[in-house]
């Protein structure tokens, strides 16, 4: 239900009640059936229907426009690593999202295990693979092995992206500022100390550029 | 040459004359991972590969009477159907595994898993291992021994001060960020590639072969990067082996990656402790005795942690009585959790004794240092006492247990404990090989959790040869590489430093032979530095023109394990010291400042070695807060087994962070030693001390959590 914002939007070719008559999630219809708009939708859809034949979509992926095939219940993660190899995503295994699974869409920081790829479609998608280009890597990628924040590695890439995101937001962040934005993501080696400097030294070179420019 | 032996001798260089050892190296496989370019085992995606879900139990303890995957069958995508636990087998916690099912898509795995129908008959079911009167009126609790001094009773009935209490701290799972799993790929009928997320990827070859009735020759495991472990993944486990065996059966690759709530409940937990605790000191405040009943499970098998941790640290108490009950419970079973035993005995023990002091009115710091002739390492926890004490400038700071200045409803307080741990080197062969053009390369089959295995290896190689990093070239993660022990118990760092630095040495020492040869000079005083061979101070020629005398095959060598030659070492000591702010209004604990003090003999990488530190104050920050497994105790199930209910500290949550290493001159000469396993186990004592200084009453159970703090503070105004 995270991405009920974003199924309301109708940015893409799909809209909210078409996936639901197609897909047949009947959980998610009946949690949604308060709300007066989807009474139609929740009326067609029948317990157990067969999921949705897979569909061709186009995502654009890292400012490229990439032709998957995909059910409409597939994750944008589960597209993005099984689909597309782009495995800098990780996923954790769980319906709730802790952060390791985050990219941008449309600028914006998500969850990519929250968000169904079908609902992408005619969005700006970017993974941690578009911080290495080559022998150029982001600030934040070089920030984060200069600090250390990073043990095992798993969460890395998307806490990369979250402070990538966070960072763009707001340049001169705060560091109360950053431990709020930065909040949506966990680590379990405990390697928080180090991504907040990093954070802060970026950002403190952030706030002299924004000064600089006034 | 004559001077040659004596001056070839294996050691590490005397502090100070080395240029990359120690220092702050980043490292070397950073960008890899923080750009999403390495590749762990459930990122392995094979074309063909099929996706596995499990059925799990619901029921903690219960025989299946049906179960039928037929319909789960004819779900379009799904491909097969493995049954792990048939009709009549008894499943032993919510989370058994019975069956998997392998699909084209996760999504459809998922759906096959659904349309599985499975019929239960429950058993008998004990889940609660906190009451151990409970267990045992259920005959679910096990005598796991008795010892006492026989002039016990006697000193206790002379001690001047005593105090009795009870402290516990709950199971706690592993919890991974990359679940356990892997990927299985038959390249044909007898050779099997597994990708698995492991602690000891030379173990694994022959687990699999068993499983699936091949030579372990016909298996290769790799294990480039591990999303985690924490003593967790060792064995291949039964869903390693069902990946493999899928895999065969299918013959297409299979990828079975746990999901989250299967996770926390199956592969590993850490063993509850609670205690009835005595302690008794003299008129001055020295303990002279100690009495302790404490039980907990490690789930079906029944046991709890160690009896020779208990008391923990202070283990010269002349006088003690001890008793140990193990509690079977239907829950899943342990595995070894980073330190194992030491954190809940530091919980349970040095609780106890600030408890003591507190009652005397005597400063925790005092107390503790009173009495660290009752442990193994008396000045050294002095020396580390006092440069925690002056970091966190506790004489000025510190206060009567309740006795500080309110601020906004809130409370600070300080506390404090010690730990300690062996670390010793494991058994790892390295092979080196010294190219032509310079360029030097390290294979063994170790692994890298996290602490910086490859930055580490890399570092002594540069070290030794007088080379960049760049230069270096590690090979790690493959059982086809030389055998490596598993990665726990912080035995990897000393058991690749050894062979590593052995091996370099003596490539090294060849090497240094011909460039004597060829421009007739003395080989003992040769040395490699700044890329260039130097006699003396005078440059001789430049690394890779000494490496150029090889001609075109390379040099080789190789070392094995550990050996007395002074490269590593083991046993450390250690304190930790937190400041926290509790408010008394809501219940919520808020760390300020963690500091740990640390010994660990020579460092090889600063920047992971303090890494490794602060990641142990934040797990420990975990426990101490917030973190536990929760069991329903009407239907015994594990009732927070996911990412949002089970709760971590974020990145607002654990205040300030101080690692200082202790480190005088005989902690370098000490050798290696490793570092994973200290600093995670005094922190839950340390946070607890800190809460009861704060609010003058002891909060018995870990994690505090805003509840059981109330509730500490409601029990002492009744």
């Amino acid at each position: 239900m995270q991405d009920r914002d974003r199924q309301r939007r109708k940015s893409g070719g799909f809209n909210r009640r078409d996936f639901l008559k197609g897909s047949g999630v009947a959980m998610a219809a009946t949690a949604m059936a308060t709300a007066g708009i989807e009474e139609q939708a929740v009326a067609d859809v029948k317990p157990n229907v067969v999921p949705a034949k897979p569909v061709e979509v186009v995502l654009n992926v890292n400012g490229k426009d990439q032709k998957v095939t995909i059910e409409p219940r597939t994750s944008l993660l589960h597209c993005l690593r099984d689909d597309l190899n782009l495995t800098g995503a990780k996923d954790v295994e769980d319906g709730s999202a802790i952060g390791a699974d985050t990219v941008l869409v449309d600028g914006k920081a998500v969850h990519s295990g929250s968000v169904l790829a079908v609902s992408c479609v005619g969005q700006k998608i970017e993974t941690v693979e578009s911080l290495r280009n080559g022998d150029h890597i982001d600030e934040v990628i070089a920030g984060f092995v200069k600090h250390d924040g990073l043990q095992c590695g798993y969460c890395t890439p998307g806490f990369v992206m979250a402070t990538r995101a966070a960072l763009n937001k707001k340049p001169d962040a705060s560091v109360e500022e950053l431990k709020h934005m930065l909040g949506g993501n966990i680590c379990r080696c405990g390697t928080y100390q180090g991504i907040l400097h990093c954070a802060i030294e970026i950002a403190k070179s952030g706030a002299v550029a924004t000064k600089g420019s006034n | 040459m004559s001077d040659t032996a004596t001056t070839r001798k294996v050691g590490w260089k005397p502090r100070g004359e080395n240029t990359i050892l120690g220092t702050r190296v980043p490292r070397i496989d950073g960008v890899e991972k923080a750009s999403g370019a390495a590749k762990y085992a459930a990122d392995i995606n094979t074309p063909g590969t099929l996706y596995v879900r499990l059925l799990t139990s619901d029921r903690p303890h219960a025989k299946i009477k049906k179960l039928d995957v037929k319909k789960a069958e004819k779900v379009p995508g799904v491909k097969m159907v493995h049954i792990i636990k048939d009709v009549d087998s008894e499943v032993h916690w919510d989370g058994d595994m019975i069956a998997a099912v392998a699909a084209e898509r996760i999504e459809q795995a998922m759906e096959g898993v659904k349309a599985i129908e499975i019929e239960y008959e429950t058993l008998d079911t004990y889940v609660d291992d906190r009451d151990v009167a409970a267990a045992e009126k259920a005959k679910r609790a096990k005598s796991l021994g008795k010892r006492e001094t026989k002039d016990f009773d006697a000193a206790l009935t002379a001690a001047a001060h005593k105090h009795t209490g009870f402290y516990g701290i709950p199971v706690i799972s592993h919890m991974c960020m990359e679940p356990h799993g892997s990927h299985c790929e038959w390249k044909d009928k007898e050779n099997l590639l597994a990708h698995v997320s492991t602690q000891w990827t030379s173990g694994i070859p022959g687990q699999l072969a068993s499983a699936t009735g091949v030579d372990a020759a016909n298996v290769t495991a790799i294990c480039n990067y591990i999303g985690g472990g924490f003593g967790s993944k060792f064995s291949a486990g039964e869903w390693g082996l069902v990946c493999a065996v899928m895999a065969q059966k299918a013959g297409r690759p299979i990828r079975l990656v746990l999901d989250r709530a299967t996770e926390l409940k199956t592969p590993g937990t850490r063993p509850s402790a609670f205690a009835e605790i005595t302690v008794g000191a003299d008129e001055k405040g020295n303990v002279t005795c100690w009495e302790s009943h404490h039980w907990g499970t490690s789930g079906p098998q029944g046991g709890t942690i160690d009896s020779g941790v208990v008391p923990y640290v202070f283990t010269k108490i002349k006088n003690y009585r001890r008793k140990r009950t193990g509690i079977a419970t239907d829950t899943g079973p342990f595995q070894a959790w980073r330190a194992p035993d030491h954190p809940q005995a530091a919980a349970l023990t040095l609780t106890a004794f600030d408890d003591l002091a507190a009652k005397m009115g005597m400063d925790s710091l005092e107390f503790f240092k009173k009495n660290l002739k009752l442990t193994l390492r008396p000045e050294l926890y002095a020396d580390e006492l006092e440069i925690g004490a002056k970091i966190m400038d506790w004489k000025a700071r510190w206060h009567p247990n309740g006795k500080g200045d309110v601020k906004n409803g809130t409370r600070q307080g300080l506390g404090l404990a010690l730990h300690t741990w062996g670390g010793g080197a494991n058994a790892t062969a390295v092979a080196l090989r010294v190219n032509p053009d310079g360029t030097v390369e390290s294979t063994s089959a170790t692994q890298d959790l996290g602490t910086g295995t490859r930055t580490c290896i890399a570092v002594i190689l540069a070290e030794t040869f007088g080379i960049p990093l760049s230069s270096v070239k590690v090979h790690i993660g493959s059982s086809k590489y030389p055998n490596a022990g598993g990665s726990g118990g912080s035995t990897t760092i000393g058991g690749v430093s050894g062979p590593v630095r052995r091996a370099g040495l003596e490539a090294l020492w060849k090497i240094l032979d011909l460039v004597a040869k060829r421009h007739k000079v003395d080989a003992g005083s040769l040395s490699a530095k700044n890329e260039k061979i130097y006699a003396g101070d005078k440059v001789v020629c430049s690394w890779q023109q000494a490496c150029g005398l090889l001609g075109a095959a390379p040099l080789e060598t190789q070392s094995r394990g550990r050996k007395n030659d002074g490269l590593t070492s083991q046993g450390v000591g250690g304190i930790q010291m937190a400041d926290v702010s509790v408010d008394v209004e809501t219940g919520v604990v808020r760390m300020n400042k963690m500091l740990c003090v640390q010994d660990c003999g020579t460092i090889i990488d600063r920047q992971t070695a303090e890494s490794q530190v602060l990641g142990g104050l934040i797990m420990g920050i975990s426990y101490s807060l917030s973190e536990e497994r929760i069991i329903d105790k009407a239907t015994g199930r594990y009732i927070n087994a996911d990412l949002e209910n089970y709760k971590l500290p974020r990145i607002g949550d654990i205040g300030e962070l101080i690692a200082e290493f202790y480190e005088p001159d005989e902690q370098y000469k000490k050798g290696v030693v490793g570092l994973g396993e200290p600093p995670v186990i005094s922190t839950g004592a340390a946070i607890s001390n800190a809460v009861a200084n704060a609010i003058g009453v002891r909060v018995p159970v870990l994690p505090l959590t805003p509840k059981r703090v109330l509730e500490a503070l409601k029990g002492a105004k009744a």
